[in-house]
């Protein structure tokens, strides 16, 4: 136990406070759509969701069950946040290298990241289809400026005692991004990995809402035009879980980087 | 023929005047040492010859070639280490040989004979921060050292490390540097480390900084034979040693007093 006036709770009362928050939270749910404060139609109770939920898992409904739409909206995801990944991470080390690519990239990059992942849809509809091009180069929309800042400002901002260690040492420009950079930045690059992962997957329901034929996005709508709010909720939830998942994961990876590294 | 030459170097950042007609000349195999208060830009010198740093004026050269970029011919130790965290020690040591494209058979049997040279055999697969800081600049020296550089440049490798280790590390250096002379400069504010290690300690004065004196302490250190002592702490209670510190201690204080006026 350390000696600072301030005692950091333990493991076990952070669990604690978690699930009273979620107590609390689906108690006011509960409250409201139980005693009518809300009408049904327009809140149904946490109870008609969770059975609704219960059903979805092994009886398909806009051609899936629930568990296939998350896998399909899982697949799409993995494959436009790889590849967000596999050209941000380099285009941002490089960039945060050659000052000539920061110089010629920067402009345009830092206009684009502006415009929302849903405003692409159209066009990704109209290049990509609606099947997995389409949600994939939304989904790449939204995770991909994360990924790039991060590796860049992780090049940028190395400590320059790291450079200069590697020059001395008859270090070149690739070596130096494989073997200085992109180590030195993996702290950088994790957050962004895990931002953009977080973007990516609103973004990826977003695109389902408009363009897919599967997906927990396109359940959802289907569930709209039902009129079937339980199933509505019902993916949203999912979302939630799932969103929630990806990001531990990644916080564990994150996590790990840092102790391999002697931060922690 | 490896030497370190300064000649009437100059260094101006932006409008501040850090070096003014530095002239030093270090000869091959030879270990000096520059002393200064502090901010006076003797670790501008060492950056220079490193290739991290460029003259305003002046020419630094290393054997008969200016001094155009950092290169592994200069091999640097750096006063925070400088070590990289992701990579372990063997990693650390291997990252120079590689680039100098050395074949990997003969690289595995360097770092072998180094690592035993510094006493880190066993540690090859630790990181860094596992490491205690005299143990972390051991690796840092051998970094340095397996490149058989031409010319050893040190910058106060040893101002990081607590009192102790300190002292067993400038032993190691001595010890070192008999068993494989080198041309070695060696920044320091530390008088008697200066006196212990060097063949010459050159003063340098306040900012703008230019050497004030060059102190001889081989000869006499020959002379009187302090190489028979394998202690540090003996040698700094001769007669001949706390001489020459108080006088390089004179003369650095002389720096500091016209500064405070």
């Amino acid at each position: 136990m350390s000696a600072r006036s301030s005692r950091r709770p333990s493991n076990l009362e952070i669990w604690a406070l978690g699930i009273g928050g979620l107590i609390v939270f689906f108690g006011l749910w509960a409250g409201l759509s139980g005693f009518g404060l809300v009408p049904p139609r327009f809140l149904p109770s946490p109870a008609a969701v969770a059975e609704r939920m219960f059903f979805l898992i092994d009886h398909p409904f806009a051609g899936a069950t629930l568990p296939q739409h998350v896998l399909s909206s899982l697949g799409r995801y993995g494959l436009g946040f790889l590849l967000a990944a596999a050209i941000g991470v380099p285009l941002g080390l490089f960039m945060g290298w050659y000052g000539l690519l920061d110089d010629i990239v920067s402009p345009v990059f830092n206009a684009l990241r502006f415009i929302a992942p849903i405003a692409w849809v159209p066009f990704a509809a109209l290049w990509f289809g609606t099947g997995v091009g389409g949600p994939i180069m939304v989904i790449f929309a939204g995770a991909f400026p994360p990924c790039l800042i991060n590796a860049y400002r992780g090049a940028k901002f190395v400590e320059p005692k790291f450079l200069e260690a590697a020059h001395t040492l008859g270090a070149g420009n690739l070596r130096i991004i494989v073997e200085v950079l992109l180590p030195a930045s993996i702290p950088s690059i994790v957050s962004g990995l895990r931002v953009g992962a977080g973007l990516g997957w609103q973004s990826l329901v977003g695109a389902e809402l408009i363009v897919a034929s599967s997906g927990v996005g396109y359940m959802m709508v289907q569930g709209q035009s039902a009129v079937s709010t339980p199933t509505v909720l019902s993916g949203m939830i999912a979302i939630g879980i799932v969103g929630y998942c990806v990001d531990l994961g990644l916080r564990e990876m994150e996590a790990f980087t840092r102790r391999r590294r002697g931060l922690v | 023929m490896s030497t370190i030459t300064f000649e009437n170097v100059g260094r101006k950042f932006d409008s501040v005047v850090a070096l003014e007609k530095v002239n030093l000349h270090v000869r091959d195999k030879e270990f000096v040492a520059i002393v200064g208060p502090s901010g006076c830009g003797k670790t501008t010198c060492l950056r220079m010859a490193a290739g991290l740093d460029f003259p305003s004026s002046g020419t630094v050269r290393v054997g008969t070639r200016e001094v155009v970029a950092p290169g592994p011919d200069r091999a640097v130790v750096f006063q925070q280490f400088a070590l990289f965290p992701w990579k372990s020690v063997y990693d650390n040591i291997d990252f120079g040989l590689r680039n100098k494209g050395v074949p990997s058979a003969e690289r595995a049997h360097r770092i072998a004979a180094v690592l035993k040279v510094m006493n880190l055999e066993g540690y090859e697969r630790s990181f860094p921060h596992q490491l205690s800081g005299g143990m972390q600049q051991r690796v840092a020296i051998a970094r340095a050292y397996v490149l058989d550089p031409v010319v050893l440049l040190m910058d106060e490798p040893f101002g990081a490390l607590d009192a102790q280790t300190r002292v067993l590390m400038q032993e190691e250096l001595v010890r070192l540097a008999r068993v494989n002379p080198r041309t070695v400069l060696f920044i320091t504010h530390g008088v008697e480390e200066a006196v212990y290690l060097a063949d010459r300690v050159a003063i340098m004065t306040r900012r703008p900084g230019c050497i004030k004196e060059i102190i001889d302490v081989k000869s006499l250190r020959e002379a009187e034979h302090w190489n028979s002592l394998p202690r540090i702490e003996d040698v700094m209670d001769l007669e001949s040693f706390v001489h020459l510190r108080t006088m390089i201690w004179k003369s650095l204080r002389e720096e500091k007093v016209e500064e405070r006026n």
